[in-house]
């Protein structure tokens, strides 16, 4: 994408292809800094699902980066083996239907 | 008095979904001191839309329609946005 700077850019494409799950955040899995990004965290942490979190706190870069990369505008982001899952509502949505279950289980 | 972005947000929704339902919660007062928080409110919204328009739209595909349409406000002033989008049933 022309608009993000290619550093940024790379830097995300390498976490999401080289971490089965990464969860895009504000502050970390021990320690979330946002209502919607500890949502998502219970629930892979409930589904036992051992994930890397990225705190976009930390960059301001990270922050805007990650919204390019996934043409999304909110923070948490959620990638399986490098695929754009969805934010916070997707992801309980899913989790409650049992959709998220069998992504994890399928991948 | 709801935030003046709300009828803002509503006229777009309704002129772009033709929704059979549409609800716009301001949370903003539950995020009050939070990061993105704005005195005056407007910036945390719950919408619900039932729209004909998602028929056949992925769950991504749909907030992203909802992105779209909403963009100019999401670069404003609107920090968060719970999306429930649904098409009838």
């Amino acid at each position: 994408m022309q608009t993000l700077s290619s550093s940024v850019h790379d830097t995300i494409d390498s976490l999401v292809k080289s971490n089965d799950v990464v969860l895009f955040m504000k502050g970390t899995a021990d320690f979330p800094q946002c209502g919607f990004s500890a949502a998502v965290c219970n629930v892979l942490e409930h589904l036992d699902v051992t994930f890397k979190d990225v705190n976009v706190l930390e960059s301001d870069a990270m922050r805007q980066g990650i919204k390019d990369y996934s043409n999304w505008p909110t923070i948490p982001q959620l990638y399986v083996k490098g695929e754009f899952i969805g934010g916070c509502d997707i992801i309980k949505e899913m989790f409650q239907s049992g959709e998220l279950q069998e992504l994890f289980d399928k991948k | 008095m709801p935030h003046p972005i709300e009828a803002v947000m509503r006229d777009k929704l309704t002129a772009y979904f033709i929704p059979l339902h549409l609800e716009i919660t301001d949370d903003s007062h539950h995020h009050a001191g939070h990061s993105g928080a704005k005195a005056g409110g407007g910036t945390h919204y719950t919408v619900k839309l039932i729209s004909a328009q998602f028929r056949g739209l992925s769950r991504i595909k749909r907030h992203q329609a909802v992105h779209n349409v909403l963009a100019e406000e999401l670069k404003a002033q609107v920090h968060a946005l719970v999306l429930h989008l649904d098409e009838p049933s």
